[in-house]
């Protein structure tokens, strides 16, 4: 039993494992695009962005996922609806009736990316905005462009001063992975869960905290190594 | 014709009139000191030349063509200042110096990127230069291992390696050390024996009467009295000047 268990929930850990690099993969870069439209010089896309942000970080992520993974459905059901009853018709309405309900998979990582893009581009805009204004004017002077001392002077200077909090953020992803279940996307809680259903048996779920220690673990040390690989100069 | 000069030049941060038309020029080879005492206007000055700060009104020339137009209703693109900038260097107060990089690669980042040589020259070059400054022994060195004087005679160096036609300093040792404002002085009375051009922000009164060719004192936002640094120095006419010098020379 222990064995069948065990390699149960290696097979939960490794969808654990693809929500949480996927997750990682599109939205890093995804909050740096969201953070420079929250210190974007044009107001409307400044506000835009903020409003955002507060809405995906004012929500339980929980609560995300299900909007984005039953909302399509619904909303192309009530489309459909409108257009036989005859009510209205038209090229937007006969798109929103062509609205389905995304893949579960889908559904999970569209709501994990946007959510932590968010988180992460809060993370950058205070790492960007903790470097003193010194440097940018450094690069200035010597004739660079606004992208080459972005890239060649702030940025490594920005991600020294983040990777605290990033790892953070990085470990809390590892346990929000198992918000997935809730729309049926098999990750390890649920492979462990189906062992109270099947033999009642609820060790197995105790068991999850084994891998989840093993993942932080792992991840933990990553980042001490990033840290110590980045100590050979003081910003 | 002097290679720089600057014609009633205006800058107001909000309501607050920093520069109250300067007007000044410098020949080649010149070496200009501006005195003053803190808020009356000789870091603005220094940063619109060096176009950190957009001035309102007047004119900046460069060997006689004007650079800067205040009247001028066209707004200057990113690329024409970053060009125009390449005519002056800036020494900071506080170094400023790129962290992650260490000697050799603060000063050649800039070339390389701009393109100024082969990978090959911009490094020979910037080996002679730090040489200059006396810091061979540290090019594989980084900023934080250094000390303040070290990392301004880098900064220094950093801004030498793009070969600007005039060379500012802001207070080049206000944010050191009593103990290691020397070697900054040596190195940059070094640049004037090499005919160096340089504006030159300091409240080190002794070294600029030492170093300069002409010497401004600036207070309120205005220039109150320029000369050589005998005249200023030894026989100030302007009240203002002898106020500031005696608390000076207290």
């Amino acid at each position: 039993m222990f064995v069948e268990v065990s390699l149960n929930l290696f097979e939960g850990i490794l969808v654990t494992f693809k929500i949480f690099a996927l997750t990682l993969l599109f939205s890093l870069p995804l909050g740096l695009i969201i953070c420079f439209g929250s210190m974007s010089k044009w107001s409307l896309l400044k506000w835009f962005t903020k409003v955002f942000v507060w809405i995906i970080r004012g929500t339980p992520l929980m609560l995300q996922l299900i909007v984005i993974y039953y909302g399509p459905g619904l909303v192309g059901t009530w489309a459909s609806k409108m257009i036989s009853s005859g009510v209205y018709s038209g090229f937007l309405i006969n798109w929103l009736s062509s609205w389905e309900v995304f893949d579960r998979f889908f559904a999970v990582m569209l709501a994990f990316v946007i959510n932590y893009a968010c988180y992460f581009s809060e993370i950058y805009r205070g790492g960007i905005e903790s470097i003193s204004r010194g440097q940018y004017e450094a690069g200035q002077v010597l004739g660079m462009t606004r992208a080459q001392i972005f890239f060649k002077v702030i940025l490594l200077q920005v991600i020294k001063r983040i990777v605290p909090p990033m790892s953070n953020e990085i470990i809390t992803l590892v346990k929000d992975t198992s918000l997935a279940r809730i729309v049926m996307v098999y990750e390890i809680i649920w492979n462990a869960q189906k062992f109270v259903k099947s033999d009642g048996l609820i060790w197995p779920l105790f068991y999850t905290a084994v891998y989840y220690l093993l993942f932080c673990g792992i991840l933990t040390l990553l980042f001490g190594y990033i840290e110590k690989k980045m100590s050979y100069f003081r910003s | 014709m002097p290679i720089l000069e600057v014609k009633n030049l205006t800058k107001s941060f909000g309501k607050t009139e920093v520069l109250k038309g300067i007007d000044f020029s410098i020949e080649k080879g010149e070496v200009l000191s501006i005195i003053g005492s803190s808020g009356s206007g000789k870091t603005t000055l220094l940063r619109c030349i060096n176009f950190l700060e957009i001035a309102e009104k007047g004119t900046i020339s460069v060997n006689g063509k004007i650079i800067f137009d205040g009247a001028s209703k066209e707004k200057m693109s990113d690329s024409y200042i970053r060009d125009m900038r390449l005519h002056f260097g800036l020494v900071f107060q506080s170094f400023n110096l790129f962290p992650q990089y260490n000697v050799l690669k603060n000063i050649t980042l800039a070339p390389s990127l701009l393109k100024f040589d082969t990978a090959q020259n911009i490094e020979k070059k910037a080996l002679s230069i730090i040489d200059r400054v006396g810091l061979s022994d540290k090019i594989e060195n980084y900023p934080c291992e250094l000390s303040g004087g070290q990392q301004q005679r880098v900064a220094i160096a950093r801004a030498l390696a793009l070969n600007p036609d005039i060379l500012c300093f802001d207070e080049p040792t206000s944010a050191l050390d009593p103990e290691l404002t020397g070697e900054v002085l040596k190195v940059i009375k070094g640049l004037k024996d090499k005919d160096s051009t340089m504006i030159i922000v300091t409240h080190e009164m002794e070294f600029a009467k030492n170093v300069s060719d002409k010497v401004i004192f600036m207070a309120d936002g205005v220039i109150c009295e320029s000369g050589t640094p005998e005249e200023v120095f030894d026989n100030p006419k302007n009240e203002r000047t002898k106020a500031f010098l005696t608390t000076f020379n207290k």
